[in-house]
């Protein structure tokens, strides 16, 4: 069990006031708030052992290197990765699913198929739809259903011989929907065992025990940024297989073996992927903020999560002219409630909720073609996590009667 | 609430000019995609029309054609956003009622602003602004 109020402590952040009220950050979707230890851990690099990794004999240099590739096995035993070499350090996801986007993409063909979800964010859905286009591929896209569900029944006709790649997010950051990966996998390689599954574990690694043995997918992408760690950090982690058969993605210093005028010998993964000074003090933040979410116990993340958003939708849904979207069971979907207010613009509910310290998200949430899909116009967004309160949604709540009376 | 005053409100809730127009000289739309602001604009414009008119601008070297010349006889906004562009929109139609293109394509956020009469913070100048941007895109027409 998390006790929310004591966990709170660990985050500097929330002590801040803003307009003279209490921090209400619920904004976690976008990017979470940060420990101590993690704050500590980044600034312990810069002001202990700063030094370039791979690159020195001395002291502080093996110290960043020791550190870098802690790092790396802490991540991969986070998720059950089975090798440290399967861990790739990137920006974010989107550069993690851009990386295989593009390696996947130089083998495509015309008429082969990638297939992806409505729901997707547009760093899951635009890569794969430029690339295919490119090759005069076929862009297939899996629609939900009504609950914002995906239907696996749907599948049976989705994946066909010539379907190289299904893509999918585990976890939607609009409608909160979590997606049976395990299932999709085992669906998809009986239809086609030499389809890949890509997952876009973005908003499910750091609310959710994920072990990538048990999904059985080829890669998945997740960013350090949301699951405590700092901005300019993510991770791609694939199958040792697939990232020896990828094609490099940067070229430069520290993913080659040997670089002569006429040829070059690359690196092996991870390393292979790795070009060019790595963000040493985000992966080290990345191995901290791992270490603070294993002390918790990922069970207890999800528990408190769930209690959370059961407390925000019952809430909400006592809001005349509140419409909540997505699956209305808190056990199946994410800390992550998108709704809207009749008569009123979600720029202006947020506006509002800032008055009183409330941080919201609104618009389209990098999902432009899930709100086409609905039909329902820019959302507002409230997401939770391990550090968020049933008091921080009492004060959501008194800030979205506060908007509706004011354009009644 | 300081953004959202008593004049805000009452033009977010009783907007005026919002509709259309039975005869439309020019118009134009735009879509902000990162918040789904929808807006349209459409003028009715005057050009002097009687002799005594017409002479004046003959006498004085401005030329007949030319934004100096046209000016807004009537205006409708339509479309659908947030109280802050559709406030902008309602108190610009009103504004611009009678002025010449030439005066409107002079028109500057500065302009919008003092209109609004609210501080705005840097991710609502956009929703204030869009119906300018509309309307010099109309103008810009004729």
């Amino acid at each position: 069990m998390i006790d929310a109020s004591s966990v709170r402590k660990d985050f500097p952040q929330l002590q801040r006031k803003i307009n003279g009220k209490p921090i209400v950050y619920l904004d976690s979707s976008a990017t979470s708030l940060k420990p101590k230890s993690v704050i500590d851990a980044v600034t312990g690099y810069y002001s202990d052992y700063t030094a370039n990794v791979f690159r020195g004999i001395y002291t502080t240099s093996e110290e960043a290197t020791a550190a870098y590739e802690l790092a790396r096995a802490k991540v991969a035993g986070f998720i059950g990765a089975h090798l440290p070499e399967e861990i790739v350090f990137t920006r974010n996801t989107t550069e993690s699913l851009n990386l295989l986007a593009a390696g996947i993409g130089k083998t495509l063909h015309h008429e082969d198929e990638v297939i992806t979800t409505i729901m997707e964010h547009h760093s899951n859905f635009v890569p794969w739809q430029q690339r295919v286009m490119k090759k005069n591929g076929v862009f297939k896209i899996w629609n939900i259903d009504k609950e914002g569900q995906l239907n696996l029944g749907d599948l049976d006709t989705l994946i066909t011989r010539r379907t190289k790649v299904l893509t999918i997010s585990a976890s939607s950051n609009v409608l909160g929907t979590i997606s049976p990966i395990k299932k999709i996998v085992s669906t998809v390689k009986r239809l086609n065992p030499k389809c890949l599954v890509f997952v876009d574990a973005a908003q499910a690694v750091p609310h959710m025990a994920v072990d990538v043995k048990d999904w059985g997918a080829d890669a998945i992408a997740f960013s350090g940024h949301k699951m405590l760690g700092p901005t300019g950090i993510g991770v791609l982690w694939a199958r040792i297989s697939l990232l020896s058969d990828l094609p490099p993605y940067q070229y430069g210093g520290d993913m080659i073996e040997e670089v002569h005028r006429d040829k070059t010998l690359f690196k092996g993964p991870p390393h292979k992927f790795e070009a060019g000074t790595p963000h040493i003090a985000g992966a080290i933040g990345l191995g901290a903020a791992v270490d603070y979410l294993q002390a918790l116990g990922l069970g207890a993340v999800r528990k408190h999560e769930i209690e959370i958003t059961d407390y925000a939708l019952k809430a909400l849904a006592r809001i005349k002219g509140v419409i909540v979207i997505g699956p209305r069971d808190a056990r199946d979907r994410g800390g992550v409630v998108s709704f809207r207010l009749d008569k009123v613009h979600p720029h202006d509910i947020a506006q509002v909720l800032d008055e009183s310290g409330v941080c919201i998200r609104v618009g389209f949430h990098c999902a432009q073609p899930l709100h086409e899909f609905l039909e329902i116009g820019p959302t507002a967004r409230a997401s939770f996590y391990l550090y968020t309160t049933k008091e921080d949604i009492d004060v959501l709540i008194e800030g979205v009667e506060k908007v509706k009376q004011l354009f009644k | 609430m300081d953004i959202y005053r008593e004049i805000i409100l009452d033009h977010y809730k009783n907007p005026r000019n919002f509709g259309h127009l039975h005869h439309v000289d020019a118009s134009a739309e735009a879509y902000n995609a990162t918040c789904g602001d929808k807006m349209r604009i459409e003028i009715q414009v005057k050009s002097p029309a009687s002799p005594a008119g017409r002479e004046k601008f003959r006498r004085s070297g401005i030329p007949l054609r030319g934004t100096k010349v046209k000016s807004i006889q009537d205006i409708r906004f339509s479309g659908e956003g947030c109280a802050i562009s559709q406030a902008s929109a309602s108190m610009l139609t009103e504004k611009v009622k009678g002025m010449s293109a030439a005066q409107i394509q002079k028109l500057s956020f500065q302009d919008v602003q003092k209109m609004l009469g609210v501080s705005l913070t840097p991710s609502r100048v956009k929703c204030a602004t869009l119906p300018l941007e509309v309307l010099q895109k109309a103008i810009s027409s004729i």
